[in-house]
């Protein structure tokens, strides 16, 4: 008797949120071989080339043989290196990047985790990104990954800052940190158009955050060779590109959510209202173009441009957006009740 | 034991076993690490009190900024620490003096610590005053520092503000000939200003 009660108290949720777990995870690791895919596809477009197009039909197959590619090269660990942290690094950057999934909310009530705090959990979640980057740099021993490593820790913490003041002003108009509330608020117009400077300064931070480019810095080839990666090698290498490829999509997932309605219809009637999942995944797709688009056409920042940028316009205007806000809200009385 | 305990005994455990080690590993950078662990755990444990809020802060401005920057610093200092530890038998004595001293005030101010009959009510008031309605923590917390303690909340940013003046002041030092750009004269550039178009003779150049 005993044993049966412990396995309907503790073992059955347990199996269920496996598998819940197995739900969201499988179906992101596959996106993440696809976005690479894609990612490639646009920026080959971008420069009249066609991109990878041997292995598979239109060259679906590539990130398959790249995975492949990867597991059987050997992983090379330098002499010097701190053998503990190195191989910690890239487990922490992935790993990061997949728990953060756990509060998405899908579809109204498809979420893992449904907790009161979720845009904070998110936002730490993220902001400890930082801190494979700054372990791979420090424990390759060696000055390329170093510099690299520094480096990214002086941009991310300098774009959360901005970020964390977008999310307040969202937080503003919602009067709740729980995700899915954050998108039943925005079921008369979504916050991109309202907040539309926030939107702005929202994705350009979410460039910064995840490192791609204009603020791919870090790895900077042109004068870091690859940064913090160059002492890595098959897959430790190839858990820092998939971390960085599924905190895209998360970072546009976030962004989503934020600004764009999440799972809301933008055509509102019955047949359409219906495909919560669908519309999330297409504004996902959506702001993924961006993503891809953005590397193609802009030059890397310089340095002192990037740090320019983050303390000295989005600080101040986001601030002033937060105050704007408020005022605002409290002005005309649309302060959200609390409940 | 239920889960909870369970939990609670895991997490506090690795809390107190990273404190160990963050005084106790041979590499700095090995401590900050095991501080952030130790971090972790009691926002853990805050999660584990129903103290959601309280627990995200804590990895947000604790592991997220704060331990960043400490990371960012010992990474960057040249120290021997074997040298440094040369002369740890020698001091053992005096640092156990003072660790005994401390551990004796503490427990004499834990010891006579009597928390007064109306804090107990003042910290639950505004959750009672809300009514019968459940509110999550970030609303009473809220409540509690915007409502009920907004003044002393605002005198403790103020202070925040002036140390963190005080320290740009005191570090501020002002050099002469820096080059900085201007983004503003750069935009202003026109090709009036900026080009200048010159016949060149042959074989003779500017």
């Amino acid at each position: 008797m005993a044993e049966t009660g412990v396995w309907t108290a503790y073992g059955l949720p347990l199996a269920i949120i496996v598998l819940q777990i197995f739900a969201i995870l499988v179906p992101i690791l596959l996106s993440v071989a696809f976005l690479t895919y894609f990612d490639r596809k646009i920026w080959a477009m971008m420069a009249l080339r066609r991109g990878p197009n041997v292995v598979g039909p239109f060259g679906l197959l590539q990130p398959f043989a790249d995975a492949l590619k990867m597991l059987t090269k050997e992983t090379i660990i330098p002499a010097g290196a701190n053998k503990v942290v190195f191989l910690l690094a890239p487990m922490v950057t992935m790993t990061l990047s997949m728990v953060a999934w756990a509060v998405i909310p899908f579809a109204d009530g498809w979420v893992l985790a449904n907790i009161n705090v979720g845009v904070l959990y998110l936002f730490a979640i993220s902001s400890l990104g930082v801190y494979g980057i700054i372990m791979a740099g420090w424990s390759s021993n060696s000055k390329y990954p170093f510099l690299g490593g520094l480096r990214s820790a002086a941009q991310m913490v300098s774009y959360e800052v901005s970020i964390g003041f977008v999310i307040i002003t969202v937080l503003l108009c919602v009067g709740s940190l729980n995700l899915s509330d954050i998108v039943r608020a925005q079921e008369k117009v979504w916050f991109a158009i309202p907040l539309f400077p926030m939107f702005v300064v929202f994705f350009i931070s979410a460039l910064a955050e995840t490192n791609r480019p204009p603020f791919d810095l870090p790895e900077a080839e042109a004068e870091l060779v690859a940064g913090y990666q160059v002492e890595y090698s098959s897959m430790s290498w190839g858990l820092f590109m998939l971390g960085e490829y599924a905190n895209m999509i998360l970072m546009s997932a976030l962004t989503t959510i934020l600004f764009l309605g999440g799972w809301l219809s933008p055509i509102p009637f019955a047949p359409f209202t219906m495909l919560g999942p669908f519309w999330f995944i297409l504004k996902i797709v959506v702001l993924l173009f961006v993503f891809g688009w953005v590397k193609a056409t802009v030059p890397r920042y310089r340095y002192d441009q990037l740090m320019r940028l983050g303390w000295k316009v989005f600080l101040p205007l986001s601030l002033v957006w937060v105050v704007l806000t408020a005022g605002v809200l409290v002005t005309f009385g649309w302060l959200p009740t609390t409940h | 034991m239920d889960l909870i305990a369970f939990i609670f005994y895991i997490f506090a455990a690795i809390t107190v076993a990273s404190g160990v080690m963050v005084i106790a590993a041979r590499n700095p950078v090995h401590s900050v690490f095991f501080l952030i662990l130790a971090f972790f755990n009691s926002a853990g444990l805050f999660v584990l009190l129903g103290a959601e809020f309280v627990a995200m802060i804590l990895v947000i401005v604790y592991v997220g900024a704060v331990a960043v920057l400490f990371l960012f610093v010992v990474m960057m200092l040249d120290i021997n620490f074997t040298e440094l530890r040369q002369g740890f038998l020698q001091y053992l004595p005096v640092g156990a003096l003072i660790g005994l001293v401390l551990f004796t005030e503490l427990v004499l101010v834990v010891g006579s610590w009597t928390i007064l009959p109306g804090a107990s009510t003042a910290i639950t008031a505004p959750a009672s005053a809300a009514g019968t309605v459940a509110i999550s923590n970030t609303h009473a917390l809220g409540q509690l520092i915007y409502t009920h303690y907004a003044y002393p909340f605002q005198v403790a940013g103020l202070i925040l503000l002036v140390a963190m003046i005080g320290a740009i002041v005191l570090t501020l030092r002002q050099r002469t000939g820096v080059r900085r750009q201007s983004i503003a004269a750069q935009i202003a550039r026109t090709r009036a200003t900026a080009i200048e178009v010159r016949q060149v003779k042959p074989g003779q150049g500017i």
